[in-house]
């Protein structure tokens, strides 16, 4: 019996030993460290905006003397609250300390990933339309698909660099020193000091406009997010970074520049980007007419393609007539000697592949469920940019150039891809078996491609120094396409190439906006 | 003979997850070599599936048909005394889509590897006995396999413990096992930087879920013959739901419970060769597919 006993005993006691070793996982921006501009960027508030007519088109009134007794009670209540601070509280004043357009990009990174799920099929084949109005019935709106996704980066990425734009021009018209500056017994324990005046603040600019603008393309989020809002403008109260008061004006300038970017967002035609049968069998009409096999979905039952009109959506960096000076010419044409010889190039890649070609199509899948490529990008770019060590607004305007430019980038691959209507691989060799889903509309050019040349030539002018670095991720991630049989090289090839057009409109933006 | 049982080479969408690989041999059961006796056995398994639970919701996905998985494993005990039992198993496997593009994974999954002690046996009842085993095992995989692309992948990735306690009755011919066991999980590498569970994680570390794998069998057990009813059942403490049209994740909760049953023959002109045949059926679970699981294998025991 006591053998049972030291046996049972011991095989218990090794068990607990394995159970509590530590597996905690935790993010890579857990604990980056608190945002310490190199340069202030005092001069931002002349930086031209994108949709902002002025920089005071708001009007923001003068912060009240600092005798008042309201900025006394203000200061007071930054103190009481630094006083009993808890653990949790200290984390998420650490969390926003990091920079706030950093992390509002991060929460927007998470929603679309949240959003990014195909609807199911009906029972009669059909598929549901998510809608606007009703975003909590199922099918969840939105379905933030890559196209819809670049937009949703654009807008809020754009509204929140116009309005720290605006943000800047008040804070050096009222060089309202901030709280540490006025009682050095306001603690700056979780943040680095600056000589940025702090009204308004411009992390509850960044909270009240984002807030906004995720509204507008998460409506069934507008809980979440209105408290993350309040988290990011209370943590900014106890870091000693801002009062009350600035916190208050900044987020109503915020919400007012919002206001801008949704009215765009509401006529920009991308809410009709979905379609009508009609639409979707007039494509089929022309290429048939022409002769030319139509693309078809490889799905069953057959889902419609993927937001067909969004080629008709306004562009920011440039007009409609570019989008359509942007189109190169067509892919091979099935049938044709150039395309039998693509077709044998995929079928070969997916033969037998590596793991390490494995790996590169999965690093680079970014698709269901994920935040699509233009996140990816944008996790490739937010992550280098803390390194910059950015002000608030440089690191919102080398963000916004790349978001706009990765929204253009969607409109124009969408106006090739549904110009030319081409099948994918495995349409025309049913026997091409994939390393990564097919996504759901026509393959010339490919998407991954457009977006990464667009985005790696952006950054590419935005950081120099990591050019090279940027270049070889796209061409790895359109290369990811070809290996994983979901594209032909041509998709990719000219892919890129319509990708660094585009990010070529962008780098004449970034010349020209005053930020150099 | 032991057996190996419960392979998790379960592929979330659970395809597998089907335990039982070849009854013959494994950690789970109540079977030992005796000292310097060596087994070796090869098994063939297939299991497919049609429909599986995407959280607790059971569906079927016309993108993928019947997805199934088959598996070559070569499988070793040796007796290093008559209570003290190593096994090892590797397994070879590959899988397929029936429907839809997307493309099948091959290749060596993990070597598993079990200490089978039998701690203490003791005459109970006219012509019983009682017999009590504790089994540590360590499985991790042989090569780097793709883990992130459920359901087609042939593995997780994790590298496991476990630990296993066993009770077994025999009376006459008739016996009775119920065996289970905790298995601690690591943490798992994927191949992106960032992925979505029931929040966003910017890593490419996962934190898998621990499980418990239980099985409990009842039949007949001779010199040269066994015969078992089975029920198997495995746990996950934690991971998440599939959420409605997903992909299938490393870390999702993969829940199941399978009957089956299992049949080793010793053949009578030959006494050092058996036979075993096993099938299991998956009647429920939860981020798992449904699956129908047949294996046969053939082993040999060498004595020195």
């Amino acid at each position: 019996m006591k053998n049972i006993f030291y046996s049972i005993s011991g095989l218990i006691g090794l068990m607990l030993f394995a159970a509590s070793c530590q597996k905690d996982v935790s993010d890579r921006t857990t604990n980056l460290p608190a945002l310490q501009a190199i340069n202030s960027d005092t001069s931002a508030g002349t930086w031209r905006t994108i949709l902002l007519s002025r920089p005071d088109s708001f009007a923001v009134a003068a912060p009240l003397p600092t005798t008042s007794p309201l900025y006394l009670a203000d200061i007071f209540e930054i103190k009481a609250l630094q006083k009993s601070l808890t653990k949790d509280q200290e984390g998420i004043v650490k969390y926003w300390a990091a920079g706030g357009t950093f992390r509002w990009n991060e929460i927007m990174r998470g929603l679309v990933a949240k959003y990014n799920l195909p609807p199911v099929a009906n029972s009669d084949t059909s598929y549901p339309i998510p809608n606007a109005n009703n975003p909590l019935a199922y099918p969840l709106f939105p379905f933030s698909n890559p196209p819809y996704a670049a937009r949703a980066y654009a807008y809020v990425a754009g509204a929140q660099y116009d309005a720290l734009v605006a943000c800047w021009y008040y804070k050096m018209k009222y060089k309202r020193a901030a709280p540490y500056k006025f009682d050095s017994s306001v603690s700056t324990k979780f943040i680095n000091k600056s000589n940025l005046p702090s009204y308004p603040s411009e992390a509850a600019v960044l909270a009240g406009v984002t807030t906004e603008m995720m509204k507008l393309l998460f409506p069934g989020e507008i809980g979440n997010i209105q408290a993350k809002l309040i988290e990011h403008e209370q943590a900014t109260i106890m870091s000693g970074a801002a009062t009350r008061a600035d916190i208050t004006a900044g987020e109503a300038l915020g919400r007012q520049v919002a206001e801008l970017f949704i009215a765009r967002a509401r006529a920009d035609n991308a809410g009709k980007a979905v379609g009508t049968p009609a639409d979707w069998s007039n494509f089929i009409t022309i290429q048939t007419n022409q002769g030319l096999t139509p693309w078809y979905s490889l799905e069953t039952p057959k889902r419609p393609p993927m937001l067909p009109l969004f080629y008709k959506v306004k562009p920011f960096l440039f007009d409609s007539a570019t989008v359509v000076s942007l189109r190169p010419g067509p892919p091979p044409a099935v049938g044709s000697d150039q395309m039998n010889k693509d077709i044998a190039e995929v079928a070969g890649f997916v033969k037998n592949p590596s793991v390490e070609n494995h790996r590169i199509v999965t690093y680079w899948a970014d698709g269901v469920g994920t935040y699509t490529p233009p996140g990816h990008w944008n996790a490739i770019a937010a992550e280098d940019f803390i390194k910059q060590n950015y002000s608030e607004v440089r690191f919102a305007r080398n963000l916004a150039l790349l978001d706009l430019t990765m929204m253009d980038a969607a409109i124009v691959c969408w106006d090739i891809k549904y110009h030319y209507f081409n099948p994918r691989p495995s349409q025309v060799d049913p026997s091409i078996k994939t390393l990564t889903g097919v996504p759901n509309f026509p393959a010339y050019v490919s998407g991954h491609s457009v977006f990464s040349g667009a985005a790696s030539t952006i950054l590419g002018y935005i950081l120099p120094a990591n050019a090279a670095t940027y270049s070889a991720m796209a061409q790895e991630a359109a290369n990811s396409r070809l290996i994983g049989g979901i594209h032909y090289r041509t998709d990719c090839e000219v892919g890129l190439s319509v990708g660094a057009n585009v990010g070529g409109h962008a780098i004449q933006r970034a010349q020209n906006d005053g930020a150099n | 003979m032991k057996k190996k049982t419960i392979l998790y080479f379960s592929l979330a969408l659970g395809f597998t997850l089907v335990a039982s690989l070849a009854k013959s041999q494994t950690a789970d059961d109540a079977i030992m070599m005796g000292k310097k006796q060596w087994c070796n056995g090869l098994t063939y398994m297939y299991s497919g599936w049609k429909n599986y639970w995407e959280g607790t919701f059971k569906r079927e996905n016309k993108n993928l048909g019947t997805v199934s998985t088959q598996s070559v494993m070569f499988m070793s005990t040796y007796g290093i005394t008559n209570r003290l039992n190593a096994i090892v198993s590797i397994p070879y496997v590959w899988t397929h889509a029936s429907a839809g593009t997307l493309h099948g994974l091959k290749g060596f999954q993990d070597i598993e590897m079990n200490i089978k002690y039998e701690f203490y046996s003791t005459k109970l009842g006219k012509n019983g006995n009682l017999s009590l085993f504790a089994v540590g095992g360590l499985s991790t995989p042989l090569q780097k396999y793709e883990n992130d692309f459920l359901p087609m992948s042939i593995g997780l990735g994790s590298t496991n413990l476990s630990g296993r306690l066993t009770a077994d009755y025999q009376k006459g011919i008739f016996f009775a096992t119920a065996s289970s066991a905790f298995e601690w999980r690591s943490d798992v590498t994927i191949d992106r930087t960032s992925y979505y569970t029931d929040q966003i994680h910017y890593t490419n570390k996962v934190d898998m879920p621990n499980q418990l794998n239980s099985n409990f069998f009842v039949g007949i057990r001779k010199p040269n013959l066994i015969i078992q009813a089975q029920l198997l059942n495995m746990y996950s403490f934690g991971g998440f739901d599939i959420r409605k049209n997903d992909m299938p994740f490393v870390s999702n909760q993969m829940n199941m419970t399978s009957v089956g049953g299992h049949v080793k023959y010793f053949f009578p002109f030959s006494p050092n060769l058996a036979v075993v045949a096993d099938a299991d059926f998956t009647v429920a679970g939860r981020n798992m597919g449904q699956s129908q699981m047949y294996s046969g294998g053939l082993y040999y025991v060498v004595s020195f």
